[in-house]
């Protein structure tokens, strides 16, 4: 047990916070803070790129594909000083991190070779093919289907089908979709993980308006999409295994960047009730401390979590992460209204436009469901984590 | 940085699981029955064989010179098993107030003691309202011709009726000031009342001081300037007791889940009802949580004394929510047999319940953080 860190680990410190002070004192100055998911969209990418530049992106990576070989306190670090420097919120992060570390871990030798370098560098973007209308918590009920067909340029994939919840598909270049390759095939066997490229007119994005108001996730139809027979990774047929690896790097050092948005969230909520006096209310205060002290949980599984992996362990704190942030935001989502009161209700502007805290509000709804329900949250900590019998499942 | 236990660490932990897995449910219950409320035996061991309680004290006082990390993990290992002994007030208390307070050649007699196993402390802090320090202090220290005399009530003590030496918090004449005094329980003028307490894993007295007189050499430390180390003591406490839930929640988590394996009920083990298994996952997230809580606070002790109020306030409220959740669940999912006075469960609920009120309720420590914090103020909760 160490908290602390070595005076050469102070010493990135210094050189990331330098660097990102120059950055966003200067050329970046109007990216600071900005945490919308996909707000000022060129301004955004051209930040990858220059992150890229630095080699600042994807500090953990090997450094033959961009990155710098980067410690876990080095990369704990780099979060640290990211959300300290109000960077903005990472829009390449279903690249950097799901389909990169996927592909680092899964991929072949050309694969990592061509996918990876252009993911560090800020130059590709991705989103992810995995919900379908009738595959959402049951995931392994995929429909879309993928043959190996003979095309002009030798063969490759035609995928038919379509994924639902695809944020940021409106302007990726590549997405990982998880296939049913085997004809015939039922539940997880037959699921193959394709690299298929999105600017192509096979296929279509449709933007879901959320209750928000906003536009964050769509549709994405795949009509006789094609991808090359080596954009597969793992074998055919092995993509269950692939899938469910790249959930695992959900629960990585982004989490620590995560709970920065959090905090600005939490301290918002601080400041409006500082303002209308409810910091007095001893109801209000306790909901305070109890958010404070969740958020400050977070920080501390994350950091056991991320010890742990280094280690090659995936223990218990990992099973419960995701449920336990995601309750915590709906509570402070229900805080945040509570304090904001009757005026929280009247909208920042028309046609449907909400300030950060009513945002919150509606918004953590979705927290409870995405990424796994917390029904499933359960069911995968009392059948994996604790040993209980089984759900029973079809097909 | 490095968030998990070290090999040493881990070992500390193998070997008092290993010591502590003979300490089953009976001698848990004849320990209770014997006099004083804790099993002798079990005490000689840790104190005097195992040399737990000098495992955080000083090289130099005859310790192990480890730390709070280290202390922290037997406090778990010990409430995994709700093992009723003198080692939570004589060393997570008692040496830490000690530590925090007295001279340095006090300290070198005392640690030296305590390290050697040869003292049993307890600790005379709040008075009968049940507020913690200073709030609560209820004994006054006036000066008289020829010395220094202890009058008022003293509560919630605990192990004070087996105890070899006994640490007194009083009131100045000016309130504010406090001091801290060792006297031995059999001084005139002093009586121990022992409590029928709702724990019945950790005995609690009130303490009553009758005119006691004193010499200046009662004092540890300084006359009238305890309030700081009082305040860090009871902090190094608070992380400990927050251990302490920590391994009774986590234990109370494993026994339900073994239960529901068993039972069956419908023709099948209860443990494939998703009612009941998505109440088992809720408890695990709690310990979970809890669990980062304490390990991060036992750090804080160790590493980072700017922050110890903070993780103390933390650990404390959090940690103790937490076994109380998963002691009420344990009960529930335990059906009628958790509702005997045979089924340990209860016995984990009831020392849930006073786990959470000692040195300041969950509620209360939460609105110490908040101040911590420079939140501003509202009136504290009572207790």
């Amino acid at each position: 047990m160490q908290l602390g860190f070595t005076a050469a680990e102070e010493r990135f410190r210094s050189e990331a916070a330098g660097w990102l002070e120059a950055q966003l004192a200067g050329p970046f100055r109007d990216l600071r803070g900005e945490s919308s998911m996909s707000g000022k969209l060129e301004r955004r990418m051209a930040w990858e790129r220059e992150l890229g530049a630095a080699r600042f992106s994807c500090i953990g990576w090997p450094q033959e594909f961009g990155g710098r070989d980067a410690t876990l306190a080095e990369q704990v670090i780099f979060a640290e000083e990211y959300a300290r420097a109000g960077a903005p919120g990472r829009i390449g992060h279903m690249g950097i991190e799901l389909a990169g570390p996927t592909i680092l871990a899964f991929g072949t030798a050309a694969q990592k070779a061509r996918f990876l370098p252009p993911i560090a560098r800020g130059e590709e973007f991705w989103c992810q093919g995995y919900s379908e209308p009738n595959a959402g918590s049951d995931l392994a009920n995929v429909r879309t289907r993928a043959e190996l067909t003979q095309g002009q340029a030798g063969p490759e994939w035609l995928i038919n089908g379509q994924k639902i919840w695809t944020s940021l598909a409106q302007f990726a270049d590549w997405s990982f979709v998880v296939c049913r390759t085997e004809e015939g095939s039922r539940g997880h066997r037959g699921l193959s993980y394709l690299l298929v490229p999105m600017r192509q007119s096979a296929v279509t994005v449709r933007p879901i308006r959320q209750m928000t108001g906003e536009a964050e996730f769509n549709e994405t139809f795949f009509a006789d999409a094609r991808t090359a027979a080596d954009n597969v990774v793992g074998a055919v047929g092995d993509g269950w295994r692939i899938a469910m690896g790249t959930l695992a790097f959900e629960r990585g050092v982004s989490t620590l960047g995560q709970q920065m948005n959090f905090r600005n969230e939490l301290d918002a909520i601080i400041a409006a009730a500082r303002a209308n006096g409810l910091l007095g209310d001893p109801a209000i205060r306790q909901r305070l401390a109890h958010a404070h002290i969740g958020l400050k949980l977070m920080r501390y599984s994350a950091l056991r979590m991320l010890s742990n992996a280094q280690e090659g362990r995936l223990a218990n704190e990992a099973y419960t992460y995701k449920i336990f942030w995601a309750t915590w935001r709906k509570k402070l989502g229900e805080l945040a209204a509570d304090v904001l009161g009757p005026a929280g209700e009247i909208a920042a502007a028309a046609p449907y436009e909400w300030e950060l805290l009513m945002r919150v509000f509606l918004g953590a709804r979705a927290d409870t469901i995405y990424g796994g329900t917390n029904q499933i949250q359960r069911n995968i900590i009392a059948e994996r984590a604790l040993g209980l019998p089984r759900e029973p499942r079809g097909g | 940085m490095q968030f998990v236990h070290s090999e040493e660490q881990q070992m500390i932990r193998a070997s008092a699981r290993s010591f502590l897995e003979s300490y089953d449910s009976a001698r848990l219950r004849a320990a209770l029955a014997a006099p004083g409320g804790y099993e002798v035996a079990l005490w000689q061991q840790i104190s005097s064989e195992l040399g737990w309680c000098g495992l955080a004290i000083p090289e130099a006082y005859g310790g192990a010179g480890l730390g709070w990390v280290e202390l922290c993990i037997l406090q778990e290992e010990q409430g995994r098993r709700l093992a009723a002994s003198p080692f939570f007030a004589t060393v997570a208390l008692g040496a830490a107030l000690v530590r925090e307070c007295a001279t340095a050649s006090q300290q070198g007699e005392l640690l030296t003691h305590v390290a050697a196993g040869g003292v049993r402390i307890a600790c005379a802090l709040g008075g009968p309202d049940g507020r913690p320090p200073p709030e609560g202090v209820a004994v006054s220290l006036e000066s008289r011709a020829g010395g220094l005399v202890l009058s008022g009530v003293s509560d919630f003590v605990i192990h004070a009726d087996s105890a070899d030496l006994l640490l007194v918090l009083a009131r100045g004449e000016d309130p504010q000031e406090l001091s801290l005094l060792m006297l031995p329980p059999a001084s005139a003028g002093v009586s121990i009342e022992p409590h029928v307490m709702l724990d019945l894993t950790r005995p609690m007295s009130r303490v009553r001081f009758a005119q006691v007189r004193i010499g200046e050499d009662a004092l540890l430390g300084a006359r009238g300037t305890a309030a700081a180390g009082i305040g860090r003591a009871l902090d190094l406490a608070r992380i400990a007791l927050a251990s302490e839930a920590l391994g009774a929640a986590e234990r109370v988590l494993e026994m339900t889940t073994e239960y529901v394996k068993q039972r069956i009920q419908f023709g099948r083990a209860i443990g494939s009802f998703q009612a009941l298994k998505h109440r088992l996952a809720d408890m695990m997230i709690e310990v979970e949580a809890a669990r980062s809580a304490a390990w991060y606070a036992a750090c804080v002790a160790d590493e980072a004394p700017q922050e110890l109020p903070e993780a103390a306030a933390t650990a404390k409220s959090y940690c103790c929510d937490a076994f109380y959740n998963c002691a009420a669940s344990a009960i529930q999912l335990h059906g009628g047999l958790g509702f005997t006075w045979e089924h340990e469960v209860q016995l984990y609920f009831k020392r849930a319940r006073a786990s959470a009120t000692l040195l300041g309720s969950p509620a209360w420590q939460r609105e110490r953080l908040l101040r911590a914090l420079e939140l501003g103020a509202t009136p504290t909760p009572v207790f």
